[in-house]
């Protein structure tokens, strides 16, 4: 289901829950599909005793992944233009996620309306995990 | 990273990266349901592009056989004197759609440098940041993805203050 311009206006959210206490094996699933096995992700022997770290964590594209699932599912599919965050904080096992778009602007570019969204996902804390932006095409 | 990459689209790569984002929308591995939908066929999640990594053949985190691997089997790294803080980590990544992806595709990827700059952090000591921009063309030679990703080499594994 797409948005329509004529039922969206500045200021509008829609936030998800996008995974709660996030399990290793999800990250492991994140490793095998995306072709990403950085040590730092699934080995929680390297991680904690050669790099240094309390534990394995998630790889960053994971929790963009699963920002985009909310997004999707907000704009509806195959209508996103443009999807960019950052990498604030780290995202550890046992984490819950929550997903939030804002309206920014709704605006017109060559007769078709785009929609302009902040984006930000933030965990139990309310430490923000990753923050940016998203376009995406709207019926009229 | 190799300069040129062939990165062929597959449902069944599709419905695995899906699974593991947690997606359950099925036109992410339902044939029958994504005829019906308005982009008309499966299609893949936004971050999808960046498992372009399975394909690069010089892609460095990934294990193989008879080469040093830095994660752990005996010792907690088999690579030996290697730094504690190994630094790569992922900063920033954007990308643009130009029209959705299908399985079938075969899309070109062309990988060059963008910008390099530092930061000094007081949670990770000396950042240095490198930007990748890639781009992916289909079969026909049409624009189909523009990637930005921005790593960053710490000086020291990020503090958890």
């Amino acid at each position: 289901m797409a948005l329509s311009a004529s039922k969206l206006k500045v200021g509008d959210t829609h936030e998800e829950v996008v995974v709660e206490d996030l399990s290793r094996t999800q990250i492991v699933m994140y490793a095998g599909a995306s072709g990403d096995y950085n040590p730092l992700h699934s080995d929680e022997v390297y991680t904690t005793q050669a790099a240094g770290y309390p534990s394995v964590f998630a790889h960053g594209m994971l929790t963009m992944g699963m920002t985009g699932k909310m997004l999707t599912n907000y704009v509806g599919d195959g209508r996103l233009t443009k999807f960019g965050v950052r990498f604030t904080n780290q995202v550890w096992p046992g984490d819950t996620l929550t997903a939030k778009a804002t309206v920014e602007d709704i605006r017109e570019e060559g007769g078709q309306k785009i929609v302009d969204l902040k984006v930000e996902t933030v965990n139990q804390d309310g430490k923000v995990v990753v923050s940016g932006s998203a376009s995406a095409r709207l019926d009229p | 990273m190799a300069d040129t990459i062939k990165f062929p689209i597959e449902a069944s790569h599709i419905m695995m990266f899906a699974r593991s984002i947690g997606d359950t929308n099925p036109i992410y591995h339902d044939e029958e349901y994504a005829k019906k939908t308005e982009v008309g066929h499966i299609t893949a999640p936004p971050t999808f592009p960046r498992a372009v990594a399975q394909f690069d053949p010089d892609y460095h985190l990934r294990w193989r056989p008879n080469q040093p691997w830095f994660g752990s089997g005996k010792n907690p790294s088999s690579i030996e004197g290697k730094p504690k803080s190994s630094g790569g980590l992922h900063a920033e990544q954007h990308f643009e759609y130009h029209r959705p992806l299908k399985p079938g595709d075969v899309l070109t990827v062309t990988t060059k440098p963008g910008k390099t700059w530092e930061k000094e952090s007081k949670r990770a000591g000396k950042l240095v940041f490198t930007e990748t921009i890639q781009e992916m063309r289909d079969q026909n030679g049409e624009l189909v993805i523009t990637s930005r990703g921005v790593g960053v080499k710490t000086e020291r594994p990020v503090d958890q203050g």
